[in-house]
């Protein structure tokens, strides 16, 4: 019997577990985090209240990003329904908010619970289906809420619910200042992502892994792929739940918009824009795609016309997404020097 | 509830249901010989609409405008085929949807800006307006009866075609074991070229034909290709036959489902609560039945692919 890797160390032994080896390989998401904190300062200069809005933005579909890939890219489980989850988070604030109860502290636990539930139930039901029946029946239990979304005629129905204000935290109403907002959400960034990453490098996350490349292997060697991928849907799915919430308090409005299918459609482009399976590509992923949509509609407000090309393109010459355009040009890099 | 109110509910679920199977049809064919996930097709639906406004009001006559649209419509789609799409095939189905939703994406702006942002409407053809009556106290538009009527004549073409005919064989053998197809000495790429293109034209029928009922505006194939994906994954991917009976299915269920759930419900529960919830639940209605039938059969109902 071929043994299973028993650590993390095992597969990475690929580099050299030196410092620099560390560095080379995590250089790029250290980076990106290390930027994001120094951002708001640089954003004083300019119309901070602007880029702070757009960034905090960017980094909460982000968060939802990196849970898509932690069971697109590492599971290969093709979620075509993972906007639900940002609008059950969406609403539990929205709704909760309605009936006098604004403290994030217990908004968060229902948030993630309801989401959680969601979750256990559809993933439950849709992992006995493969392949792009997977897609379609977590694409019909996305549009399942999104219908319920709309029928919740006492919270706005069709047109959302806009919320009084952001969420209390712990009685404050710190979330009303945009740079502790932009803190916080940059915080639960890095420990989302943090977790993650600690998720897939583990036992637990080689199981998937394995599901993923071959089933039938997995379940010769005496484990049941099942359980561990819907374990690791539900975890998405609270992630991306809690993404709702702060997508919520972003924006002070829910809406069932959250939760249409071509917004489960942008979180699927958002991951492979930036490169599939590697946690910090959704982040790269979400922060181009958001970015060039708000780049391209300041020239012009037939921005589409470029946008759409543009994924097409990334799809022809660009394998692997912007992450791999990268590591293409940097290893052209090092061959030419 | 009324007889005659049950039957023209049930006449316009069929002719949702033909709608669907028109769109479903070159879906499917594409999915399960190709391989191929083709959110695009949404959008030459509405381009098939487009063209039969544009060609209409060029030549003041819907059948004029319908026999131009089509070839339009069938140009185009081998247009994207040769341009972007073969280029796919090879691709897993996460590039197919990447690229196809940018399509999307660019599609339904560019016919914004060919065609205005505003809602086209076409005239009901002269000899097809007025109603008909069906029987006592039962009106039905002449034109939604010729809609079925075709609907239901191309439905049968398309059994025969598919059935009996040489390459309708060839469809059937790719859709079942492509690489066996190809391995016999089929060239597989022209295959592919004649079923994309073919579906490409039944999509764009499918929006010519129903532009003087509904509205042409950009978009208006979103949200009906979600219900097409619906169709093909009840009937079971690359099954023509299945398409048709999953679309008549869903056709029905939503437009019964939206008029008779209320009522149903009404039995149980008191007047105001149930037109809610029954207003809640019949958008649901089909994606139930969908989540139902990969519950118990996860091919859909009429599996290909052994």
């Amino acid at each position: 019997m071929t043994p299973l890797p028993q650590s993390p160390a095992a597969v990475e032994t690929r580099l050299p577990a030196t410092r620099a080896g560390f560095m080379r390989r995590e250089w790029l998401p250290i980076m990106l985090f290390v930027l994001l904190a120094l951002l708001p300062f640089a954003a004083m200069l300019g119309p901070e209240k602007y880029t702070l809005s757009l960034v905090t933005r960017v980094m909460i579909f982000a968060l939802a990003a990196i849970s898509l890939d932690l069971i697109l890219g590492y599971g290969a489980l093709v979620s075509f329904g993972h906007a639900a989850f940002l609008g059950i988070g969406g609403y539990a604030v929205g709704i909760l908010a309605a009936h006098g109860v604004q403290d994030a502290a217990l908004q968060v636990p229902v948030a993630l619970l309801a989401s959680g539930l969601f979750a256990l139930l559809t993933g439950a039901i849709s992992l006995r289906t493969k392949g792009v029946y997977f897609i379609m029946i977590t694409l019909a239990f996305g549009q399942m809420a999104f219908f319920f979304a709309v029928s919740l005629s006492a919270y706005g129905g069709d047109d959302g619910l806009t919320l009084a204000s952001r969420s209390k935290l712990f009685g404050l109403a710190w979330l009303e200042n945009d740079r502790f907002f932009y803190a916080l959400v940059l915080a639960l960034l890095i420990g989302c992502y943090a977790l993650t990453r600690a998720i897939v490098a583990s036992r637990f996350g080689r199981v998937i892994r394995g599901a993923k490349e071959n089933p039938v292997r997995m379940e010769a060697v005496g484990f049941s792929p099942f359980r561990y991928q819907l374990a690791a849907y539900v975890i998405a799915g609270m992630i991306c739940g809690l993404a709702g919430v702060l997508l919520a308090n972003q924006a002070e409005f829910v809406a069932p918009a959250y939760m249409a299918w071509q917004r489960s459609g942008e979180l699927i482009v958002m991951v492979i824009l930036g490169g599939l399976g590697s946690l910090h590509g959704a982040i790269i992923g979400a922060a181009a795609f958001l970015l060039l949509e708000e780049i391209l509609s300041g020239y012009t407000e037939h921005w589409k016309l470029i946008f759409g090309p543009f994924l097409v393109l990334v799809v022809l010459f660009a394998r692997g997404g912007l992450l791999g355009l990268l590591a293409r040009v940097r290893g052209k890099d090092r061959a030419d020097g | 509830m009324t007889l005659s109110l049950f039957l023209v509910q049930t006449l316009n679920g069929l002719q949702f249901g033909i709608l669907l199977f028109f769109i479903a049809a070159g879906l499917t064919l594409v999915f399960g010989v190709m391989d191929f996930i083709n959110l695009a097709h949404g959008v030459q639906y509405m381009i098939g609409a487009y063209l039969a406004a544009m060609f209409t009001a060029l030549t003041g006559n819907f059948f004029f405008g319908l026999m131009l649209a089509l070839p339009s419509a069938l140009l185009f789609g081998l247009l994207l085929e040769f341009l972007i799409f073969r280029h796919l095939y090879a691709r897993d189905h996460l590039d197919q949807v990447l690229a196809t939703f940018g399509i999307i994406i660019f599609l339904n702006q560019a016919v914004k800006v060919v065609w205005g942002a505003a809602p086209l409407s076409v005239p009901v053809p002269e000899v097809l307006s007025g109603t008909v009556v069906l029987m006592d106290g039962l009106l039905y538009p002449v034109y939604r009866l010729a809609l079925i009527g075709s609907g239901l004549a191309i439905a049968l073409l398309l059994y025969i075609l598919v059935s009996y005919t040489r390459i309708g064989m060839l469809v059937r053998a790719g859709a079942s074991n492509a690489p066996m197809v190809s391995a016999l000495g089929v060239d597989i790429s022209r295959l592919f070229m004649v079923v994309f293109g073919f579906g490409a034209m039944l999509a764009g029928f499918a929006g010519a034909m129903v532009a003087p009922i509904l509205s042409v505006e950009p978009g208006m194939g979103d949200n009906l290709l979600i219900l097409t994906f619906v169709v093909i994954v009840i009937g079971g991917i690359g099954s023509i036959r299945g398409a048709f009976i999953a679309a008549l299915l869903v056709g029905l269920v939503d437009t019964l489902g939206r008029i008779f759930g209320p009522f149903l419900l009404r039995l149980i529960m008191d007047p105001s609560a149930a037109s809610q919830t029954g207003r809640a639940l019949a958008p649901m209605l089909i994606y139930i039945l969908m989540a139902a039938v990969l519950f118990f059969r996860p091919a859909g109902l009429f599996p290909v692919r052994k």
